[in-house]
């Protein structure tokens, strides 16, 4: 260890989590916010009192899109549709929504309840190696 | 603090696959700047240079330095802002505060871009670059993407049924063609109708090709120099009353103000704090419409409408030249265009010529501005504001 300051989740951990289907986030330990993804310090009262600790990996859709363009290297992938998640700790994340047409997405996808999965996107030139992210499917 | 001014700009046309270089249209607008200033390039003591992408567009990093060089400004400071689509306006800012500190006397602040060069698989891929590389990326995000899950939650938040919410936002882009005709620089001089706006292809829903502005090369440039040197050189020099600017974390971060943007909202109070006005006082304002949702949700931050009412704004026409508050008289980044490294010192030109009275020939003047707004957002999440002043 090089800094005093240290990453109590890296984004590394978090994918490593992930592809076991686990989310990880980081409690804080004075004032119980869930901060996920995760940060430096606690995105409620900017502590480092933090520790890391497995959620649930269950939430509500609070918003999404189906997306029609796609970046370079990902076309194939498109139409995809993107949601944005308020899990039952609080937090919101991004991720990918499965068992949908993309074509079909409207605004009763609105309070949708899901659960999480995860799928690896395996980089591009520019993003120094692989991501995970979430993928979610209905639950309700 | 010494008060500064604005004494003169240069624009380029705004268009699709420019023949000329990120740097030749950079020098452009630059020299066209300093003339018009009644300046020689020796004049100009430090450069403020707003540019996102040339490194992937061009392959050229460092521009202000070679811009220096270029035109002329041998050996002088020559900085570059990185804040995605408010680059240049992040650069006047900082332009402002080394004028106003007494460090220099006369500066340029400038911006160029050349996005159309990389083609659209790169350019969307380039521009996601300005959301989260860890987590969002991975998602495929994508600019319009994140304006799109903005206007489903706005549709939400706000209960307006999502039918109603397109058809204000087209009302939105058909606006700026009404007066992207008008300006002689705009990438776009065709007026549209709502019914072309709801039938175009859908980027990412809800939000149609043409609630998207483009992919757009060019530049702009200003003059910043102290008032006593600026009341030597023009006699219709345009004051900073007021500055701000704000940054944000990633997207999903922004939990607790979504669809509101809590920098902007930060950025606008530092700026109207400093001038001592407030939005009752803006006559005029370029605000950053690179989608239609995000004039709606800028113009409520700014405090020219409540939340979730904005968009009666753009139905009643108060936006237009004789409204309440005329938004985009420019055409807007949505019909004038929107090279990212340059639009800050777009619109920042744009309000300078509103205030000193001379759109009256283009047909998009607003009489009698004194006071002007630029408003500027970058990525998720970067915001600058600047309140100019007539004298």
């Amino acid at each position: 260890m090089s800094t005093t300051s240290e990453y109590k989740l890296t984004h590394k951990a978090y994918y490593d989590g992930l592809k076991k289907s686990k989310l990880l986030g980081l409690k804080c330990n004075d004032c119980s916010t869930i901060t996920c993804p995760p940060k430096m310090t606690c995105q409620e009262c900017t502590g480092t009192n933090l520790e890391v600790t497995e959620l649930g990996g269950k939430g509500k859709i609070v918003t999404f899109t189906t997306s029609n363009v796609a970046p370079l290297g990902r076309e194939v992938e498109a139409p995809y549709t993107i949601v944005l998640v308020e899990l039952d700790e609080g937090a919101w994340i991004m991720g990918n929504l499965i068992d949908i047409d993309p074509a079909k997405v409207g605004m009763e996808l609105i309070g949708r309840k899901v659960k999480l999965g995860f799928k690896v996107f395996p980089g591009d030139l520019y993003s120094a190696g692989e991501g995970v992210r979430p993928l979610f499917s209905f639950a309700d | 603090m010494r008060r500064v001014a604005i004494i003169g700009g240069g624009h380029t046309d705004f268009v699709f696959n420019s023949p000329k270089s990120g740097m030749e249209l950079l020098a452009e607008a630059s020299m066209d700047a300093i003339t018009k200033s009644n300046l020689k390039p020796k004049d100009i003591q430090a450069i403020y240079c707003g540019n996102v992408l040339g490194d992937f567009s061009e392959g050229q990093g460092m521009i202000q330095s070679y811009l220096a060089d270029d035109i002329g400004c041998f050996n002088v400071p020559a900085s570059r802002f990185e804040g995605a689509c408010a680059s240049a306006t992040m650069a006047i800012r900082d332009a402002f505060m080394w004028v106003a500190s007494g460090y220099y006397d006369i500066v340029l602040a400038c911006g160029t871009e050349k996005a159309t060069a990389m083609g659209t698989p790169l350019a969307t891929r380039t521009f996601a670059m300005f959301s989260d590389g860890r987590y969002e990326y991975p998602s495929g995000i994508s600019f319009p993407g994140i304006f799109a899950m903005l206007t489903h939650l706005y549709a939400n938040r706000h209960n307006i049924p999502l039918k109603k919410l397109k058809e204000m936002l087209a009302l939105v882009s058909v606006q700026s063609h009404s007066y992207g005709v008008k300006n002689p620089h705009a990438q776009f001089k065709k007026e549209i109708t709502v019914e072309q706006v709801l039938r175009g292809f859908m980027v990412s829903t809800p939000l149609q090709l043409l609630d998207c502005c483009p992919f757009s090369d060019g530049a702009a440039a200003l003059v910043l120099a102290s008032e006593d040197v600026a009341k030597k050189l023009t006699d219709k020099p345009v004051y900073f009353a007021g500055v701000g600017q704000a940054s944000s974390g990633k997207l999903s971060a922004q939990y607790k103000y979504l669809p509101r943007l809590r920098a902007r909202e930060v950025a606008v109070k530092q700026s109207y704090d400093m001038a001592g006005l407030g939005p009752k006082d803006i006559d005029v304002c370029e605000l950053h419409d690179c989608f239609s949702i995000a004039s709606l949700i800028a113009a409520e931050s700014l405090g020219f409408a409540d939340f979730g009412k904005s968009g009666e704004l753009w139905e009643k026409g108060e936006t237009r030249i004789g409204g309440k508050i005329p938004i985009n008289i420019s055409g807007g980044l949505k019909s004038k265009g929107h090279p990212i490294g340059a639009t800050g010192a777009s619109q920042t030109y744009d309000i300078v010529r509103q205030l000193r009275g001379e759109l009256v020939d283009e047909g998009r003047q607003v009489e009698g501005a004194k006071v002007g707004m630029v408003d500027t957002l970058g990525g998720d999440g970067v915001i600058v504001n600047l309140i100019l002043k007539a004298d």
